[in-house]
Formats: structure tokens, sequence, C-alpha cells
């Protein structure tokens, strides 16, 4: 074998891991390189925490929305991520135990609301039990279905069974429980005030009781082995009391319990 | 090919890369959590729900694209007319389509709002968050595997068959089942297998068309994505992998023997 041999493919070998490990670099961030922050936010927070994400000083945030368990279950598998935003404080409370984030703290709170299209004639809860009602939820693992169970849960026994029996689909994140509603596939569909005002004139809100409102909380903790915890830790504190706060606040989320 | 050369040796390395990257994320879904729990795993009753029900949509969808499809195609390779190129690509558009392309475009179509919403609606037919959404989008994003295998499968029939099948006596619709159809046999089962294969993958335009339900429109690859971000779903999103992975490997066996069937009979009428 001539000598050339080890030599050339050990370049070409080299060549091939600098690729993937350079896009690894700007893909994923997190990691060690330096200026950067990975943030993996509730799906509805895809508006004002991108918003604010832009407007960052400390760090060049990249971001990335989906439904909270999406995100829980990507840092169980080792996501390279820095910060960590969930519409719920049980998969942050899950990954802190599981000694993959730093302590979750709390950042904002949020309201349940029913959205309707436009144009509809339902006009309460106790309208969402007429049979016929195509009604779309988040599915059980995803903090708005989850939610949306507990309110369900609240109802008398025939009410939430006549409800059930209307749901005609289970979506994975909030933004597609509201576009079903939007797009006029569903007559209804349990989303958060936050994402009912941000599809304006689209959509009309029916209200839910106050008795029957679940606790809707966001934690958010800082991921263990961010190559930035401190940058990641200082977004959090903006969101709780800071320019971020200001952005949750005009986009309609609520103070922290 | 010298197998001193220095080439040949980048050559080798080159495939053992290619392979070990290709197969070992294959190897991993039956080897992280071990064929026992990945058996447990598919005693779920959603994973059962969701794998009669992928069973039940891809079947019905391949039945449509059959039924419809062969006389379509059939048409289509013997016939020439103005556009034909231009009819045989937009056929195709939908392999190259990304599926959440499709699922919005059939929504745009079909959708309740859809453009053709109003005819669906007054058919007295409910597409969006029902099975039968899943057939349509299923139909819609398969049916050119088959068609496009069984265009070039009846194309490739020697026209001298079909036109001695007349001369005896035969009508177009007899020279079609008796003559066409036995020839382009194995090229309409291979084209059919690949349809199953895509159909049976098919994730986007099902989730934005028709919705995810438990038995109702969450087919298997709709249950791994609900499975992934369940706590502790992880096993069960593999398991149904897995039998997808087999199911799809034995599907690519069929149509690699179809083909090659197919070549021998090609020598041997040669």
């Amino acid at each position: 074998m001539g000598r050339a041999l080890p030599r050339a493919a050990a370049i070409v070998l080299a060549a091939l891991v600098g690729l993937v490990a350079g896009c690894g670099d700007s893909g994923d961030g997190g990691g060690a390189s330096g200026g950067s922050l990975v943030v993996l936010g509730a799906s509805s927070l895809t508006e004002a925490v991108g918003e604010y994400a832009e407007a960052f000083p400390g760090a060049n945030v990249r971001t990335s929305f989906a439904g909270s368990d999406q995100l829980a279950a990507q840092i169980e598998q080792g996501a390279g991520a820095d910060l960590f935003l969930s519409a719920d404080t049980e998969y942050p409370d899950e990954l802190f135990r599981a000694g993959l984030v730093e302590k979750p703290r709390l950042f904002a709170a949020n309201e349940l609301v029913i959205a309707v299209p436009a144009g509809s004639d339902l006009t309460s809860l106790a309208d969402l039990a007429q049979p016929g009602t195509k009604i779309v939820v988040g599915a059980p693992d995803v903090p708005v279905g989850s939610y949306t169970r507990t309110v369900l849960e609240r109802l008398p026994a025939h009410e939430r069974e006549a409800i059930l029996a209307n749901v005609r689909s289970e979506e994975p994140e909030v933004s597609s429980v509201l576009a079903k509603v939007r797009q006029g596939a569903a007559d209804a569909g349990f989303v958060y005030v936050t994402d009912a005002r941000s599809a304006g004139d689209a959509v009309k809100t029916i209200a839910i009781p106050a008795t029957l409102q679940p606790a809707v909380a966001y934690a958010g903790a800082v991921v263990k082995g961010s190559g930035d915890p401190e940058a990641a830790a200082e977004f959090l504190d903006e969101l709780i009391a800071g320019e971020g706060a200001a952005d949750l606040r005009r986009a309609g989320f609520l103070p922290p319990p | 090919m010298n197998r001193r050369s220095p080439f040949f040796v980048l050559a080798a390395l080159a495939a053992l890369l290619t392979l070990a990257f290709l197969l070992a994320p294959v190897v991993a879904v039956f080897a992280y959590a071990g064929p026992g729990q990945l058996l447990a795993a598919l005693g779920d009753e959603s994973s059962r729900e969701a794998l009669l029900l992928s069973l039940r949509t891809t079947l019905t969808a391949l039945a449509l694209i059959v039924l419809v499809g062969t006389p379509a195609a059939y048409l289509l390779a013997n016939r020439e007319f103005r556009g034909r190129s231009l009819v045989l690509t937009a056929i195709e558009l939908p392999l190259v389509m990304p599926p959440a392309v499709a699922g919005i475009a059939l929504l745009a179509a079909f959708g309740p709002s859809g453009l053709l919403g109003g005819l669906v609606e007054s058919a007295g037919v409910e597409l969006v968050f029902q099975t039968a959404g899943v057939v349509v989008a299923l139909v819609f994003v398969s049916a050119p595997f088959f068609l496009r295998a069984a265009i070039a499968a009846f194309a490739s029939i020697d026209g001298r068959l079909l036109e001695a099948a007349r001369t005896l006596g035969a009508g177009p619709f007899r020279a079609f089942a008796t003559v066409a159809l036995p020839s382009a046999r194995t090229g309409l089962a291979s084209g059919l297998a690949l349809a199953w294969g895509r159909a049976l993958g098919e994730f986007g335009a099902t989730l934005l068309f028709a919705g995810s339900l438990q038995g109702v429109t969450q087919t298997a690859p709709l249950a791994i994505f609900a499975d992934f971000s369940r706590p502790d779903g992880f096993v069960s999103a593999l398991a149904l992998s897995a039998v997808l992975i087999l199911v799809s490997a034995v599907l690519l066996l069929g149509v690699k023997l179809l083909g090659g069937d197919r070549a021998s009979e090609g020598a041997a009428a040669r």
C-alpha cells in the first residue's frame, strides 16, 4: 500500500468531522461557543420571547419554540441548550430532579380561554357540549392540554363527557390548536389568552369562569452544561423583571404568581 | 479497481463510513432498549391502535390508488397528446413536495374554508379530523409513486402484443385486462410497494389536514411524535419505529426482488 493513503484518508475524515462540527457550533450553540445562547421556549412564548431574544444585549440568542413536553424530551436526550422556558412548572421541576437543569424560577402566568372563529355562534363554555361541535385541544402531555383537562375536570360529569366527546384532535402544541380554529377547521379550541390575542380579528374568545381557571404558571431554568450560564440566567432575570418582562406584559402575560 | 491504489482505499473508507452512518440509527432503534422492552411497549393500547389505524388507512388508500390509478396510468402510457409530458410531470409533483406543504395544500383545497370545501361538504363528506381525511392525505402523497411505476410499466409493453390481442378480436378492456395487466404486473407491484412505504411514513400532511386523535387520525408516525414528548414515552416511540422499519424493509426487499424478476423476464424475452 502506498504511504499517501492513510494521510489522504485522515485529511478527508478530518474535513468531514470539521464540516459536521462546524454545523454543530452554528446550529446548536449551547456548548463552549461564546456569546451565543440557545433558548428553548414553550410554543405560547413564540412572539413575546422571540421579540425579546432579538433585543437581548447579553448574547446573540437563537430560539426554538415547541410544546414544552417536546422541549423537555429534547433536553432529556441531551440537546445542547442554555435555557428552558416552560409553560408549566412540572417539566422544569422534573428536569431539575433529574439533575439536568438548575433550580427553576417562575417568570410569568397566563390564563386559559376558548378561541372560536370570528363568525361563530358559540358564546359560552356550556355551548361546547352541543353535539357536533368540533373541538380541538392540546395533547395530554403538552401543558395547554393538561390545563384544558383541569378545566374540564371541574365541570359536572355530564357536561365534561359531552365536551370530551366533541374533541376531534389532540394537537402537539398550542399554536396548532389556534391554527385549526383560525383556519375554520375547528369550531372551538382551548388556548391561552395571549395566543387568542395574537390572532387578532380572526378569532373571538369565550372566557372561562374564574372558578374553573387552572393556575397557569411559566417556569424557566438554566440547562446544566450551558456554555454561558451567566447569560442564560440574565436572560431569565430579564423575563422576571426587566425588558423581557415588559415584552411579556405587552403580549398579555401576567406577572408570576 | 486496483486494490493497492490510494483511491481504492479511500473509496473503501468512504463506503464503510457511508454504511456505518446510514445503519447506526437503524440499529440503534432496536438496540437502545432491547427487544424485550420494545415488545412490552407494543402492548400499549395507543401503540396497537396506531398500528391498526395505519394498516387500515394505508390499505384503503392503496385500494383507491390501484382502482383509479391503474386505468389512468394505462391511458397516459399509451396515448400521445399535446402537453403529455407536462401532465406526467404534474402527477409527480407530490413526490417532491414537502409533507407540510401537502397538508397546507390539502387544507386550501378541501378544508372547511378551502376552495372546494363547500363541494366536499355538500357531498356530505367530512374529511378534517376524520379517518377519511387521513386516507385523502395518504392518497395524495403516495399515489405518484404508484402512477409513475405503472406508467413506465405500461409504456414498456411491446405494442405488437396489444395489437395482436385486438386482431384476435379482444376489445379494449379485454386487451387491458388479459394482456396489459399481466405484462405490467411486476412494475405495478413494485410501484404499489413504494406507495405503501410512503403512505406508512406519512406524517406532516396527516397532522395538518386530519389532526391527531387516538383511534381516529393518530397513525403510527403521529403516535411516535406524541410518544416522544410523553414522560417515559421514548421506548414506546422506539417500539413503533422498529415496527415501521421492519415493514419498510420488507417492502423494500419486495421491490428489489420484483425488480430482479423484471430484469430476468426482460432478458428472457430477448
